[in-house]
């Protein structure tokens, strides 16, 4: 194959991961792992490397909204990104010492787990009763909703901060945001209401993705071949879809993208264990 | 509506702030990649396909900054994309920095430590010879 129409094809795939990625709230390695390693089989290390440069993209790209309407909390994200990098950076430490096929089945079975995570309730309601920790921490906070502004309160610090360190190791090692351990963590352990919680894990997996990725780009897991047109396919695919956000409602469409990512995990799984990558 | 207070800066404005440098960063990103991966394909786009099935990791020269500053020199598409990724990668990191200034001006020390140790993690991955 040239390099040209294999670029354009990876352009449009990157394009695609950065559609569903912003309308789903799945990163783009999600999309970009598999389509690297299944249909071109590209070694899994180089697919690691493109994967996280497209999760910092979709994170800078799609945070710098977010952020300027005041949904982020920047105290959480600052703190437990304290969690996140420490596990990015041990995580990408490991990578050198874990077989590629174990890679690959761990990678399976965290898309299944993220593809389960969309489907599952959102915990919307703000508490109202806090840990005294998040009150030392600072970390209470509130945010504009249509009704008025909500203020919250956070409980369960450690356990989040615990989930929070695991997402960070599963990034640095399998070279994806981690978002929906990172929304696990905020959401489910620390009861922050659901809109906050994933701006948030957004606007975090950039710091998380780019603290493996200095490890990755020394060791030469990123080619710029690959890189370009993920960048470039990533971030157009993200900006159409926060304009298309507006007009669909994204339920069916989560469930239908749930049950594909569910079918490329289990023959991401079933390769890995038949030892093809 | 305005809060009530008595540091320079408040929150909403550090968010305004840092939200148009995170677009900055990423839209010079992919501007300096579309340029190199314009060149790239210029001159090696009729060629076929390197073998990516086994990995064999970049030349030195894409894995350092040093490194490729020196091949923009010789105008090499690939560094140029490379330097991209490099400003891509930068643009997380450096808003820890913006996060950390906001905070010493807002003179919240407990979060000046915190931002302080995150920075940390990562010049310590950068420099720290982690380099396996």
């Amino acid at each position: 194959m040239y390099i040209l129409t294999f670029t354009l094809i990876l352009l449009a795939g990157a394009y695609l991961a950065g559609l569903v990625g912003s309308l789903t709230g799945l990163g783009g390695g999600v999309v970009i792992i598999p389509l690297l390693t299944l249909a071109f089989h590209i070694d899994m290390r180089y697919a690691i490397g493109a994967a996280l440069v497209s999760s910092i993209a979709t994170s800078s790209g799609s945070a710098s909204a977010y952020v300027r309407e005041g949904i982020t909390n920047i105290r959480v994200g600052m703190f437990l990104e304290i969690a996140t990098t420490i596990g990015a950076v041990t995580g990408a430490l490991i990578a050198v010492y874990t077989p590629v096929n174990l890679v690959a089945i761990l990678f399976g079975a965290t898309l299944i787990f993220s593809a389960a995570m969309t489907l599952r309730k959102k915990h919307e309601d703000a508490e109202s009763n806090g840990s005294p920790w998040a009150e030392k921490l600072k970390l209470n906070g509130s945010y504009p909703t249509k009704d008025g502004v909500v203020h919250y309160k956070l409980r369960n610090v450690g356990g989040g901060f615990s989930i929070m360190t695991l997402a960070g190791v599963l990034s640095g090692l399998l070279g994806i945001g981690s978002g929906a351990l990172k929304v696990l963590a905020m959401d489910t352990a620390m009861r922050i209401p659901f809109r906050v919680s994933t701006t948030t894990s957004n606007f975090m997996v950039g710091v998380t993705a780019a603290a493996s990725a200095v490890v990755y780009l020394q060791r030469g897991y990123i080619d710029p071949a690959l890189a370009m047109p993920v960048i470039i396919g990533v971030l157009a695919g993200a900006f159409t879809g926060t304009k298309l956000l507006m007009r669909i409602n994204p339920k069916k469409l989560r469930l239908i993208f749930s049950i594909a990512i569910t079918l490329v995990a289990l023959q991401m799984i079933y390769n890995g264990l038949q030892q093809k990558f | 509506m305005k809060q009530e207070s008595k540091a320079i800066i408040d929150d909403k404005n550090i968010e305004i702030f840092i939200g148009r440098f995170l677009r900055l960063g990423t839209l010079v990103s992919c501007g300096v990649a579309l340029v190199g991966g314009l060149l790239y394909l210029v001159s090696n786009g009729m060629q076929q396909m390197p073998d990516y099935g086994t990995f064999h990791g970049e030349e030195a020269g894409y894995t350092s900054l040093p490194g490729i500053i020196k091949g923009l020199s010789s105008g090499s598409a690939r560094e140029i994309i490379q330097l991209g990724v490099c400003i891509l990668i930068a643009t997380p990191i450096l808003r820890i920095v913006l996060s950390l200034i906001s905070f010493m001006l807002e003179k919240d020390k407990m979060y000046v430590v915190i931002t302080l140790i995150v920075l940390c993690i990562i010049l310590t991955s950068m420099f720290g010879g982690l380099k396996v």
